[in-house]
């Protein structure tokens, strides 16, 4: 499936045919990306996956065993930190403990020679901007993780990078902060008008500040796409699981627009995946539609209820399949129910490539 | 409440026993000794006898030799560290390993082996002879005690050092680079200030056993360089004046104690 980018942006960034490993552990294998100025890009994935590798890649603190980074145009694949139009907000902030708040934020603009009223200047918008104003001379070991958090932030955009790069910046955060921070990123972002690289495991992080998102997963990119895309379209199961709840189902697509799901066939929209062929059916929680028993649709049992808030989480053992399913509406436990699905709601993927081989096999054999 | 903190003193006392058997009441000896005559009259002459020429010359040359050895050891051991913080653990374990190695052997066996090696006719000189250089004789001189010393403290140093240097987060040097520091402004700026507790104890470790020693100099210097270790010990063992060698070491104490305070004033201003 192509993924057009919605930015008009011109192109910043590109990773080419980028592959490292550690140790013989492959980390990235043969990764391709592009990011586009002024884009707020979330490389998601489980631990593992490589997505800080990547960061780093980009930031300089790693040099890829092969493939290239292209700057606006320049090869920087060997170019040292120092000398890369880019800053880090590292995890857990790595800042310097032995400087005060000012210090920290002015760390860059000493370095490069700026003029002492630069600096002052510089130092009261950076902590203006993430809500620290006068906690220039406290010590940096005297302030929360949030704190610190937007300290590193500081640090980091006065000196006016072009890409910021951000390894799980709110890891360390509670959630009620994490809530905060996210909208505070989304606001800096657009104050400043740079490009934003973000890396998470967080799904709901990644669906809540990004325009594009990386999907990964070891050493691969699973998908790119806006958090709409990605949430409402899984390319495959691995990008289905990861992003949200969701019924997996192994089922058969019958013929375009028709899918037999647990021996039953329900109306779909997606064409072009042939007749008969084994697929994987991904149906989010909250568009399983229960209703009373019918005998012609597919039927079972509520084996489980819990209540939310928002709504009720329901387990439906049904097909021999068990249904996550997130409806206001509650079945008591015990209640026979039958399944419904708006037919925009059945995401067809095809079988990972390994697993398709030994359909086509079996076929063979029958 | 009551009861645990009984238990909580029971279990203090072997230790609270331990220090006033073993540590005050030495100290308490130690400066009754030194403001007292042999007939137990309240005297300075013991401490004021510090001023006397030669003993002046000790102590000058003890702060001397223990300086430069510090000195010494902290430039062979910074830079050895650094590479060690850079190396993975398990190496970086090994070379340490050999760096403290020699610390489980006895210390007179270590300083008899420099002896060999430093003598006239000793292993050094026989290795540049045989490659055609002429012969150095460094063996009861200045330069063998401060051999003898940075062998010996090395580990002392190399300690801490690395202790403190491994402490330091990797994600804080690639912050500094991040930001546009080279490698050696990141060093000043960074690495450097966040290793100073472990210069301080690394210091600290190396200069008071090199002030207060006396066998590295008794050995290596051939008892022609008095350090003023071997004065308080001559004193003590040869010519019995307890209340002389006890006014010596009270001299001793307080560079000790002047060194310990100096530092303590360093750690603490880079701490703010």
């Amino acid at each position: 499936m192509e993924v057009k980018s919605e930015l008009e942006n011109k192109e910043l960034i590109r990773l080419e045919h980028v592959s490292k490993s550690f140790d013989g552990q492959v980390v990235l294998d043969d990764l391709n990306l592009v990011i586009h100025e002024n884009e707020f890009v979330t490389l998601l994935g489980p631990s593992g996956c490589g997505k800080t590798t990547t960061l780093r890649i980009i930031g300089g603190f790693e040099t890829p065993d092969s493939g290239k980074v292209i700057f606006d145009g320049k090869d920087i694949t060997s170019a040292a930190p120092d000398k890369r139009p880019l800053n880090t907000v590292f995890q857990k902030y790595a800042l310097f403990t032995h400087m005060d708040v000012a210090d920290n934020i002015a760390f860059g603009l000493r370095i490069s020679g700026k003029s002492k009223s630069y600096i002052a200047d510089k130092i009261s918008y950076a902590l203006k901007l993430v809500n620290l104003e006068g906690f220039e001379y406290r010590s940096v070991n005297s302030l929360s993780g949030g704190q610190q958090q937007r300290i590193a932030m500081a640090r980091a955009i006065v000196n006016e990078p072009r890409v910021l790069l951000l390894d799980e910046p709110l890891g360390a955060l509670d959630l009620k902060l994490r809530q905060d921070m996210q909208y505070e990123l989304i606001r800096l972002k657009n104050e400043l008008g740079i490009t934003f690289i973000y890396v998470t495991h967080d799904q709901e992080e990644a669906l809540t500040m990004s325009d594009t998102i990386v999907v990964m997963n070891q050493g691969y990119i699973q998908q790119t796409g806006s958090p709409e895309k990605i949430y409402n379209e899984p390319e495959n199961a691995f990008v289905a699981d990861f992003i949200g709840d969701s019924n997996i189902i192994d089922s058969i697509m019958v013929r375009d627009k028709l899918v037999s799901i647990l021996g039953h066939e329900f109306t779909c929209v997606d064409t072009g995946f042939g007749n008969n062929k084994h697929v994987d059916v991904v149906i989010r929680p909250e568009d399983v539609e229960l209703s009373e028993a019918r005998a012609d649709a597919l039927c079972g049992e509520v084996t489980d209820v819990i209540f939310k808030g928002v709504h009720y989480e329901m387990c439906v053992m049904a097909g021999g399949f068990e249904w996550l399913v997130h409806s206001t509406k509650m079945f008591p436990e015990g209640a026979k129910v039958s399944i419904g699905v708006d037919p925009f709601n059945i995401q067809i993927m095809n079988k990972p490539a390994s697993e398709d081989e030994e359909a086509a096999t079996e076929n063979d054999q029958n | 409440m009551i009861r645990t903190k009984k238990i909580r003193n029971l279990f203090a006392t072997p230790y609270l026993s331990w220090a006033i058997i073993f540590i005050i009441v030495p100290l308490v000896m130690v400066i009754w000794y030194g403001f007292t005559d042999s007939d137990g009259a309240l005297t300075f002459a013991n401490i004021a006898s510090i001023a006397r020429p030669e003993f002046m010359k000790s102590l000058g040359l003890s702060l001397l030799l223990s300086l430069i050895s510090t000195v010494l050891c902290l430039i062979i051991a910074y830079p050895l560290c650094m590479i060690l913080t850079e190396k993975k653990a398990g190496k970086a374990g090994v070379v340490i390993l050999l760096f403290i190695l020699p610390m489980w052997m006895n210390t007179l066996l270590r300083t008899m082996a420099w002896q060999t090696i430093l003598e006239k006719t000793g292993i050094l000189n026989t290795f540049l002879n045989f490659i055609h250089l002429p012969s150095i004789y460094i063996i009861n001189k200045p330069q063998a005690i401060i051999i003898g010393m940075v062998y010996n403290f090395l580990p002392y140093m190399v300690l801490p050092l690395y202790t403190a240097l491994s402490r330091i987060d990797d994600n804080v040097i690639n912050a500094a680079r991040d930001l546009g520091a080279n490698k050696f402004q990141t060093f000043l700026h960074v690495t450097l200030p966040l290793s100073i507790p472990g210069i301080i104890s690394g210091i600290t470790m190396v200069f008071i056993p090199a002030l207060t020693t006396f066998v590295l100099s008794q050995m290596l210097g051939g008892n022609k360089i008095l350090l003023i270790g071997n004065i308080i010990e001559q004193e003590f063992t040869q010519a019995y004046d307890w209340h002389l060698g006890s006014g010596l070491s009270i001299i001793l104490m307080v560079f000790i104690i002047i060194n310990m305070v100096v530092e303590a004033a360093f750690d603490k201003s880079d701490e703010q």
